[in-house]
């Protein structure tokens, strides 16, 4: 955040150190459906992502992992239980569905850049629309974020000219510029071949620590967990529960020779067989539901 | 690719496309094609006579009659009068036009946005959308005085259904990802229905006033051949009624030419409105 002109820091709390971003899950429960017939996606899950850290969720695909995002960012309601933002309920008693916010934004699974806009566009959009910024102020400290993430040759190009792993990473900055507390990436380079992904794995660490945001991230590959989370939270098949949480203590900053230290093999070993274990049971219960 | 088409005007990617065109086999394909159609109806009517196009006038017959200075049927391309058809139909497709994309657009946007506005709306819609606009032709000559607005309504009818159910559709086709991320950023719900509604809708819209000037021709012909003093319509159903057989051939060639030229407009507009979209495709979809 250095690069920014003092004025624009002004409008950044995530300039002081970050202790700020932590979500807490309590017992959250959701029920699709009615209540006694309905399908049970979540069950009575605790657990919690700490500020300025990685938390990586693991789980077997339509395990009920994106309901608990879509709960964070507020897109559905969930059906007891609650979540906080550091000392703020999102949802919970009374108030069953979190407002949308520029404190939480979520990096989409297929990607949300909108087409119509330029990469730029994009990136301003956040604090223009908020009304947080002048628009000259915006676009001052979007070309500094963008130049800063390598994106300043794509500013003006629209996002169906540049290839998706860059695509991603402008939609990161679009999420930066707003200072949020928590960016809640919802397995944001599935799409990708696994060379694209290790470029992105090291981009978004690289993003992450000279912005020390929180973030909570979706995947259903253990290897990209272990590599990029401080903790690792491996959820059960549907319905979705915490089954392990692990502290992973490779020290960051980590980049790829991680992959091959001992610590990391030791930490895959200890979880691939849970993992394993989950993936049959969610593949035993798609056999029965055919 | 990136570098390719940073700086590129739009000017400049016209011409590229136009380059990209006349080096395919498209454009000399597409002569074959019309040379084929002309001899065909030259070898038909004029050198083999068949007994079905007997009374059809050739193509030599028609094109002699369409650049005569003195034409025999009293309509050429040095007669007044026959400028004077063009702008009338011309003036009436425009002002159709033009309200069926102004009324349609937005209650197409209203029923793609807002379930409840469309849960009233749509049955009523849906039930009046069959009626073909010449089951109209009454109605309109009772509803509305003189021979102007009858022609212009039943015109404006067969747009606006196409305008706003392609908005709508446009609506619908949105992802709702693209709202989620709207909202996370912290628009408000006119800011989303601005800057994502609108936008996320424009190829279904242009697509739809695409298909709307089509129609519009198409009914603007059935409303001039029932009522109207001017317009290639009543050009076409008067020469029948009046022999006057090349005439007609000159009427409808007329209407391909112009209504082909309107069409083409709506697109190019539609072009130069979505840019993104345009250089999504000249890169040839390839991601």
């Amino acid at each position: 955040m250095s690069v920014l002109p003092a004025a624009v820091q002004s409008f950044s709390p995530g300039a002081e150190p970050v202790r700020k971003g932590r979500i807490r899950i309590n017992d959250v429960v959701k029920i699709y459906g009615a209540d006694d017939t309905g399908i049970l996606a979540v069950d009575h899950c605790t657990f919690e992502v700490p500020p300025g850290e990685i938390t990586v969720v693991v789980g077997p695909s339509g395990c009920g992992k994106t309901t608990l995002l879509n709960a964070i960012a507020g897109f559905h309601s969930i059906s007891s239980g609650s979540i906080y933002l550091d000392d703020q309920m999102l949802c919970g008693p009374g108030k069953l569905k979190a407002q949308p916010g520029p404190d939480r934004i979520v990096v989409f699974q297929n990607g949300a850049l909108f087409p119509w806009k330029t990469n730029i566009e994009n990136v301003t959009f956040g604090p223009i629309m908020q009304g947080a910024m002048s628009s000259a102020e915006a676009y001052d400290k979007a070309r500094d974020m963008m130049a800063d993430a390598g994106l300043r040759d794509v500013e003006h190009n629209y996002p169906g000219e540049i290839s998706s792993g860059v695509r991603r990473r402008v939609e990161i900055v679009r999420a930066l510029m707003n200072n949020p507390k928590i960016l809640l990436l919802d397995e944001p380079y599935r799409a990708l071949d696994s060379l694209t992904k290790s470029v992105m794995h090291e981009a978004l660490l690289e993003i992450f620590y000279k912005n020390r945001v929180s973030i909570f991230f979706i995947t259903h590959d253990l290897e990209e967990a272990i590599f990029l989370g401080h903790r690792v939270v491996i959820m059960t098949t549907r319905p979705c529960r915490p089954k392990k949480i692990l502290d992973i203590d490779i020290p960051h900053p980590r980049d790829y020779s991680v992959l091959t230290a001992k610590r990391f093999r030791e930490f895959m070993d200890e979880t691939v067989a849970a993992v394993h274990e989950e993936a049959i049971k969610a593949f035993a219960a798609g056999e029965k539901e055919r | 690719m990136v570098a390719n088409t940073r700086n590129l005007t739009s000017l400049a990617l016209a011409l590229h496309r136009v380059s990209l065109w006349l080096k395919s086999s498209r454009p000399y394909l597409m002569l074959i094609g019309f040379a084929g159609f002309l001899g065909f109806w030259y070898l038909s009517v004029e050198v083999w006579k068949l007994p079905r196009f007997s009374e059809m006038p050739g193509p030599t017959q028609v094109v002699r009659e369409w650049f005569s200075k003195d034409p025999t049927y009293g309509l050429s391309i040095f007669v007044p009068e026959y400028y004077m058809h063009i702008w009338v139909s011309t003036r009436r497709i425009l002002i159709a036009f033009f309200l069926a994309t102004a009324i349609g657009v937005p209650l197409g946007l209203f029923l793609g946005w807002s379930e409840r506005f469309k849960q009233f709306v749509f049955p009523v819609f849906e039930l009046l959308r069959p009626v073909p606009p010449l089951a109209w032709v009454p109605l309109a000559i009772v509803m509305f005085r003189g021979s102007e607005t009858p022609v212009i309504f039943l015109t404006f009818l067969a747009s606006f259904y196409a305008t706003a159910l392609n908005t709508m559709l446009g609506v619908e086709s949105i992802d709702v990802s693209y709202i989620r991320a709207a909202d996370c950023l912290g628009a408000t719900r006119w800011q989303v229905f601005r800057h994502v509604i609108v936008p996320g809708a424009m190829p279904f819209i242009f697509t739809g006033l695409q298909i709307s000037v089509g129609v519009a021709w198409f009914s603007l012909v059935a409303g001039e051949m029932v009522s109207g003093q001017y317009g290639l319509g009543y050009v076409i159903n008067t020469s029948y009624t009046m022999v006057r057989y090349p005439t007609i051939i000159i009427g409808m060639v007329t209407l391909g030419i112009v209504g082909y030229v309107t069409s083409a407009a709506v697109r190019l507009v539609g072009d130069y409105l979505m840019q993104w979209r345009t250089r999504e495709l000249a890169l040839g979809g390839d991601r």
